[in-house]
């Protein structure tokens, strides 16, 4: 059975990845579905417009200066400012997806990268390259993407990827020389080698294409794990900033006033909830149908 | 044995010498003039040569990176640059804090998390198993910080049963210090508890395939006995290395459950010291927790060393 029919099976798997490429469908079309669906574009502010709830204009925000939660015209409330929470939310779908694949490309790179060079050659290099990996690996995660937040220029996307990639790489590279290791001992690379195969050409034709494998089920892992890094990220403030609007900002926007306008901090957290969950159900799937015998084995 | 501990110890420094090394290089030969960021937006290029000449930032980077070593070795982690208060005095006191919810998160995941993944390891496939996991998927990929948030409005501002946020001392009654802390005990610890009941669940079934689990059963071992002394105890091993391990990465999630829930701890004030742009409190909470994480790592290992006599017999 190959594995792409392997994958199908897992039904959890396949619910997970249909769910992805809804929500990437939504986010690709999100001018389009909130132009023609939904009230307002993001960053309009409403605050001065009337909206139609029950038959008659009212303003956006309730006579007691509380956002109008869900209703007819904005399905999933509206938020401090009079802003359309579920047309925020796709437009956030748009900018967390970006950065946390954007992110996760950068640390596979880096890591494969990495984990080629220790593994292959290791000896002094490997030395010097894996300590260095325990070294990044005994910060916490998130405490190094906040000193790298805290240096690097701020409000840009492009430095939100770059320390996803920077912060995220490490375990790839531990996971890529692992299996390098164990790789450059087969027998088709003795083969190759004795063919005359150099060693780019050992490294390009027979080792990275079986880390392709490893590298899709991790890199869909720590995706899921980039997902909520840049959403705590931009929670404290220091990922992606608003007007531009990302899951974690939104919670954040909404957290002053969580106890009057709840829906402003529930919707974006089940939305990244989902999201992460999914990357996890088809990171699981991918590793159930790329390692055959892990079947049985739930998590990592 | 001891020069196992000698080699241990030795390592322990290097990498300690390397986290120095990266922290070092984020924070002071990164693109940009540090002295302009400790100086603030709106200083002259006076006050910047002068913040340059006090941080010793006109030196070249080895020689500066050798002080940084020096101070660093001699608890000198340098002054706030909000409260003007010593870096490390500042830590040292919100320490206990995070120690307090760190200890109360630790008792409730391994509580929730390793019943539950034993549960599921006898049964696999059963309905418990797989709402088990359901849960447990949940639990690891659901924001720490909005779990919090839906945990506060919930239990304390719509139930009154908690306090909102704020922090007690365990000097001012065990109980009120308690009541503070469980809504970010049980945030923080359902992550972990996932993590656990997976990781139990996993290391359970693995081992049950072991010859030596099915000669217990062919001796005609009771199913109990085999559980609980054949494979639990061996289940247990891994889970005391991702303990360690896990209980000095707390820091990190630390700073997204102090932040939600006011608790003034070192991820209190990380989070306060990013906001204010305090470069000299967020490199010192960075230093602290690595050098936390490399000892409770060498703590961890020195302990399998004991615990594992297969360990022994390699090194000896």
């Amino acid at each position: 059975m190959t594995a792409a029919r392997r994958f199908a099976r897992d039904r959890w798997a396949l619910t997970g990845f249909v769910f992805l490429a809804l929500l990437v469908v939504v986010a690709v079309a999100a001018p389009l579905v909130v132009g023609r669906v939904l009230h307002a574009s993001p960053y309009r502010l409403g605050m001065m417009d009337k909206v139609k709830e029950g038959g008659r204009l009212v303003d956006v925000v309730s006579d007691g200066g509380i956002p109008i939660g869900p209703s007819a015209s904005y399905p999933l409330g509206a938020d401090l400012i009079g802003r359309d929470v579920l047309s925020r939310l796709i437009y956030g779908a748009r900018v967390s997806l970006l950065v946390s694949t954007m992110g996760t490309l950068l640390a596979v790179l880096l890591g494969l990268l990495v984990g080629l060079l220790a593994g292959f050659y290791r000896g002094t290099v490997d030395t010097i390259l894996s300590r260095f990996v325990d070294a990044m690996m005994a910060i916490p995660i998130l405490l190094l993407a906040i000193a790298l937040a805290s240096v690097l220029p701020q409000g840009n996307v492009w430095t939100v990827v770059l320390i996803l990639g920077l912060v995220n790489w490490t375990y790839l590279a531990r996971i890529v020389r692992g299996e390098v290791l164990s790789l450059r001992e087969k027998e088709f690379v003795e083969a190759a080698r004795a063919l005359g195969a150099n060693d780019s050409v050992i490294l390009a034709r027979h080792l990275v294409p079986n880390l392709v494998g490893p590298l899709l089920v991790f890199g869909t892992l720590s995706m899921a794990g980039n997902i909520l890094l840049e959403s705590a990220l931009s929670f404290l403030g220091v990922g992606i900033q608003a007007p531009t609007p990302s899951w974690g900002n939104m919670i954040q926007e909404g957290m002053a006033f969580y106890s009057v306008a709840w829906w402003v901090v529930l919707f974006p957290g089940i939305a990244i909830l989902l999201t992460v969950v999914s990357l996890n159900l088809v990171g699981d799937g991918l590793r159930d149908a790329l390692v055959p015998g892990s079947q049985e084995r739930i998590g990592l | 044995m001891t020069s196992y501990v000698a080699r241990r110890l030795a390592w322990c420094v290097v990498v300690l010498v390397m986290v120095c090394a990266i922290t070092f290089v984020i924070f002071f030969a990164v693109p940009g003039n540090p002295a302009q960021l400790i100086a603030g937006k709106y200083a002259t290029p006076e006050t910047i040569a002068l913040v340059e000449k006090r941080l010793g930032l006109d030196q070249p980077l080895p020689i500066q990176f050798g002080r940084f070593l020096v101070h660093a070795a001699y608890g000198d982690w340098g002054f706030s640059y909000v409260s003007q208060q010593p870096v490390l005095a500042t830590i040292l006191t919100a320490f206990p804090k995070t120690l307090s919810l760190t200890f109360g998160a630790v008792v409730i995941w391994l509580l929730l998390g390793i019943p539950a993944g034993i549960l599921s390891a006898l049964k696999p496939g059963s309905i418990w198993d797989r709402s088990t996991m359901v849960f447990t998927l949940v639990g690891i990929s659901a924001p720490a910080y909005w779990i919090g948030l839906v945990f506060l409005r919930v239990f304390a501002d719509r139930m009154g049963w908690f306090p909102l946020g704020d922090y007690t001392e365990m000097g001012q009654g065990l109980l009120a210090w308690a009541h503070h802390l469980v809504l970010p005990w049980i945030t923080l610890a359902l992550l972990y508890a996932g993590w656990y009941a997976r990781m139990t669940r996993a290391q359970m079934l693995d081992i049950a395939r072991l010859d030596y689990v099915r000669t217990a059963y062919a001796k005609g071992l009771d199913k109990r006995v085999v559980v609980g002394r054949h494979i639990f105890r061996n289940a247990l091993l891994p889970l005391v290395t991702m303990l360690g391990m896990d209980v000095a990465y707390l820091f990190g999630g630390a700073v997204l459950t102090e932040s939600v829930f006011g608790i003034p701890g070192i991820g209190g004030l990380a989070w306060r010291a990013i906001r204010m742009r305090d470069l000299p409190m967020v490199m010192g909470t960075v230093l602290f927790a690595a050098l936390f994480i490399v000892v409770a790592n060498l703590i961890v290992d020195l302990l399998y060393f004991a615990l594992d006599p297969r360990i022994q017999r390699e090194t000896s």
